[in-house]
């Protein structure tokens, strides 16, 4: 059983376009933004010369300087609650809590003041911020710095939430959170960091709430986010061999949740799996799940799966770490299950 | 400014003898406060404000405390669902700092937060009817008692979290800072406050940034319904903000021209770059934490005993000290028991909102 490959090279490599890595595409996002708009900033523990733990911001401070580009004490929540306030003022702040699972301090201010203050204000204050952090296991990092809990933001109205699996999607989402007027999270796969794709260089972005077909397939649908969109397409190409047409899907938002194109695609397969980093009780799978079994009811021919992390404390070991997360091969093992192929 | 004498707290509470060579000479003042468990006595030298700026004060206080007392009334006849926190006794906190900012000046504040909304110029009819959750309300009903807000007075915000307001002002302050703007945030948060972490957080962050904000505590002396002497490891609240290395004071916040002193003189401290300023306003809840609170943590007596220090008699004696006479008082009176009933009566008038108002302004467009 192996962690998902960073070298997987997927199908939406086109020739002729600039390659960047993942954590690149974030750093151009970042700074052509910060080049447009001066009212943004960056806030948060270890950005400004250390360029973050996984060297994603290296080069801002040099560009931009300490004001702009701020290193912050070891405050999630004051930090988080800083970014509130600025962004009241129509600032656009970007505030880094380093790992998701950091999230857990900034609850309060994402989800009683950031995803309300719109609401309760009667629609007088905006919160036009962006939290970036991380998500994803495999690193041999142990239960505190392993988890996917976007599940948890994504369930609370007021907030949007992006989780790029390319760095294309990357690049083009950041900018997308950045120029939103609503508090919006994303969520960066810390293994998708050094994953190369093409990113043109231009100026684009990516809407919140359109998801991508990945892969085009007839006979099921692979729902997958983040990096287990790599784990997807891998076990999409295993199918093929044996005769398996798999469509894989990527909502690259969870929040809003672009449940017309996957209601689309189980329409056309009748068969689903949905794929997700995140613990599977409780989870985002469980809503796209629902969310597609209520719109293609009549469509399908097989019950949708989901298929996320095992519901344990991520482990410290690889040998118990690889046990944890979807593979490819359990992605196959249940796609040909689905199809009457065991 | 001289410092005069200190009294030993009451035996029954852990609270510090105020050590006045504590507080710095940086003329922020305190005049006697005569609490439950302490006894500070500070003078400093006051300015004496003009004449106009004491009326005033002093309207917008009685103004506050007939719309309070209207809301717990209609609050304790069932006409107001949920909690409502009044602001009874606080008024000087609010008017006072209020007269000592500028209009675009950035607040925040607590659930206990109508004086601050009032004091900063919010429509009053617009703000009952908000706490009656009517259509005319500010936010449309959306809202309600515990948030406040008028981003056009720059208040940006009453908060239903405790502590969560403080650091939303050092955003606001940072801002400020970055755009070099010269606006001020304050906030306003309880006694009870100061025991959540994400206060500390940006007492730290603010004073090593020196950002142009004022930390003001409201201390009433509970939280809640606990009196706070009982948790807190620390006698006396301002001296958390010395830890953090910033000008810090314990003021008299029942009295309007001390807490306008005091403000004034942050203020200009934060709008030099000095950064922030602490005050603990000792204050007192007149009335229950919130409408139909039974009040069993603490005697009728005690209660008595504040009102002689009720921060609307106290601008009322000022003014009357201070020469005006029993008649033009009459008349500032007069004029706020009309405007009081004129915007009770359009709140009243208002119509519920329409349902369809629930599925918007959830998201920006
Ligand atoms: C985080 C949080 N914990 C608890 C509460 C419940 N609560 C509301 S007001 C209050 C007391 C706060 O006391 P203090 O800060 O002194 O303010 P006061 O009400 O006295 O003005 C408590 C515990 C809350 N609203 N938020
Ligand atoms: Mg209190």
């Amino acid at each position: 059983m192996s962690s998902p490959n960073p070298t997987i090279s997927h199908s939406v490599a086109a020739p002729g376009v600039r390659q960047l890595t993942f954590g690149q595409a974030i750093n151009e996002a970042i700074a052509e933004e910060m080049r447009r708009d001066p009212l943004i900033f960056v806030v948060g523990e270890d950005v400004a010369e250390a360029g973050t733990p996984f060297k994603v911001l290296l080069g801002l401070v040099d560009e931009f300087g300490p004001e702009r580009i701020i290193d912050s004490p070891i405050s999630e929540a004051g930090i988080a609650g800083i970014g509130v306030g600025a962004a009241m003022t129509g600032m656009r702040p970007i505030v880094d809590i380093m790992f998701g699972d950091f999230t857990t301090l900034v609850m309060d201010q994402m989800v009683n003041q950031a995803a309300k203050i719109h609401y309760m204000s009667g629609g007088k204050l905006k919160v036009p911020m962006v939290l970036r952090t991380t998500m994803g296991a495999s690193r041999r990092s142990a239960a505190q710095h392993s988890q996917s809990l976007h599940a948890w933001l994504s369930h609370v109205p007021g907030l949007k939430v992006a989780i790029p699996a390319t760095p294309y999607d990357a690049k083009g989402l950041m900018k997308a959170a950045i120029r939103d007027e609503n508090p919006v999270v994303i969520y960066e796969d810390k293994l998708s960091y050094p994953i190369k794709g093409p990113v043109p260089e231009e100026d684009y972005i990516i809407p919140l709430g359109v998801a991508e077909v990945k892969r085009t397939g007839e006979d099921i649908t692979l729902v997958a986010t983040s990096s287990m969109v790599y784990v997807a397409l891998s076990a999409a190409e295993k199918l093929a061999e044996i005769g398996i047409s798999a469509e894989v899907v990527d909502p690259r938002t969870t929040a809003p949740l672009d449940a017309e194109t996957l209601i689309a695609s189980a329409k056309k397969t009748s068969r689903v799996i949905v794929i997700d980093e995140g613990y599977q009780e409780y989870g985002v799978t469980g809503e796209m799940a629902s969310v597609i079994a209520d719109g293609a009811f009549y469509w399908l021919d097989a019950p949708v799966k989901r298929m996320g992390a095992m519901h344990v404390p991520i482990p410290f070991s690889p040998a118990l770490e690889d046990r944890t997360i979807p593979t490819a091969e359990q992605v196959v093992e249940m796609a040909k299950m689905l199809c009457g192929r065991n | 400014m001289t410092k005069k004498s200190s009294t030993a707290s009451a035996d029954d509470t852990p609270r510090s003898q105020a050590k006045l060579s504590d507080i710095p000479a940086n003329g922020v003042v305190s005049t006697t406060t005569d609490l439950l468990s302490s006894q500070v006595e500070i003078a400093f030298d006051v300015p004496a404000l003009p004449a106009e700026t004491l009326a005033e004060m002093y309207r917008q206080a009685l103004l506050i405390r007939q719309v309070e007392e209207f809301l717990l009334k209609a609050a304790e006849e069932g006409k107001i669902g949920g909690a409502m926190h009044t602001a009874i006794g606080h008024e000087a906190n609010a008017v006072g700092a209020a007269a000592a900012l500028n209009p675009d000046d950035y607040l925040t504040c607590t659930y206990r937060g109508h004086h601050h909304g009032l004091a900063h110029g919010m429509d009053v009819g617009r703000a009952i009817a908000e706490v009656l959750g009517r259509a005319d309300g500010f936010a449309g009903g959306k809202g309600g008692s515990m948030h406040f807000v008028a981003p056009e007075h720059g208040m940006m915000g009453s908060n239903g979290i405790v502590g969560a307001q403080v650091p939303h002002a050092a955003g606001l302050a940072l801002a400020s800072q970055i755009r070099d703007e010269g606006r001020v945030a304050i906030t306003f948060f309880g006694d009870g406050a100061i025991f959540q972490g994400v206060m500390h957080e940006t007492f730290n962050m603010a004073s090593k940034w020196k950002l142009p904000v004022i930390f003001y505590c409201e201390n009433n002396r509970y939280s809640e319904m606990t009196p706070t002497w009982r948790t807190s490891s620390v006698g006396e609240f301002y001296q958390f903000a010395r830890a953090y290395g910033m000008e810090s004071v314990q003021i008299d916040g029942n009295d309007a021209e001390v807490v306008h002193a005091a403000v004034t003189q942050a203020a200009e401290r934060a709008r030099a770059g000095e950064g922030p300023t602490f005050i603990e306003g000792i204050t007192y809840r007149l009335a229950g934490h919130m409408a139909g609170d039974l009040e069993t943590y603490r005697s009728a007596e005690e209660i008595e005993e504040q009102r002689s220090h009720d921060p609307v008699l106290v601008l009322r004696n000022r003014l009357l000290e201070r020469g005006s006479s029993e008649e033009e008082i009459a008349k500032i009176d007069a004029a706020v028991e009309k405007s009081v009933a004129e915007a009770i009566a359009f709140a009243e008038a208002s119509p519920w909102p329409d349902p369809a108002m629930a599925y918007t302004d959830v998201y920006r467009t």
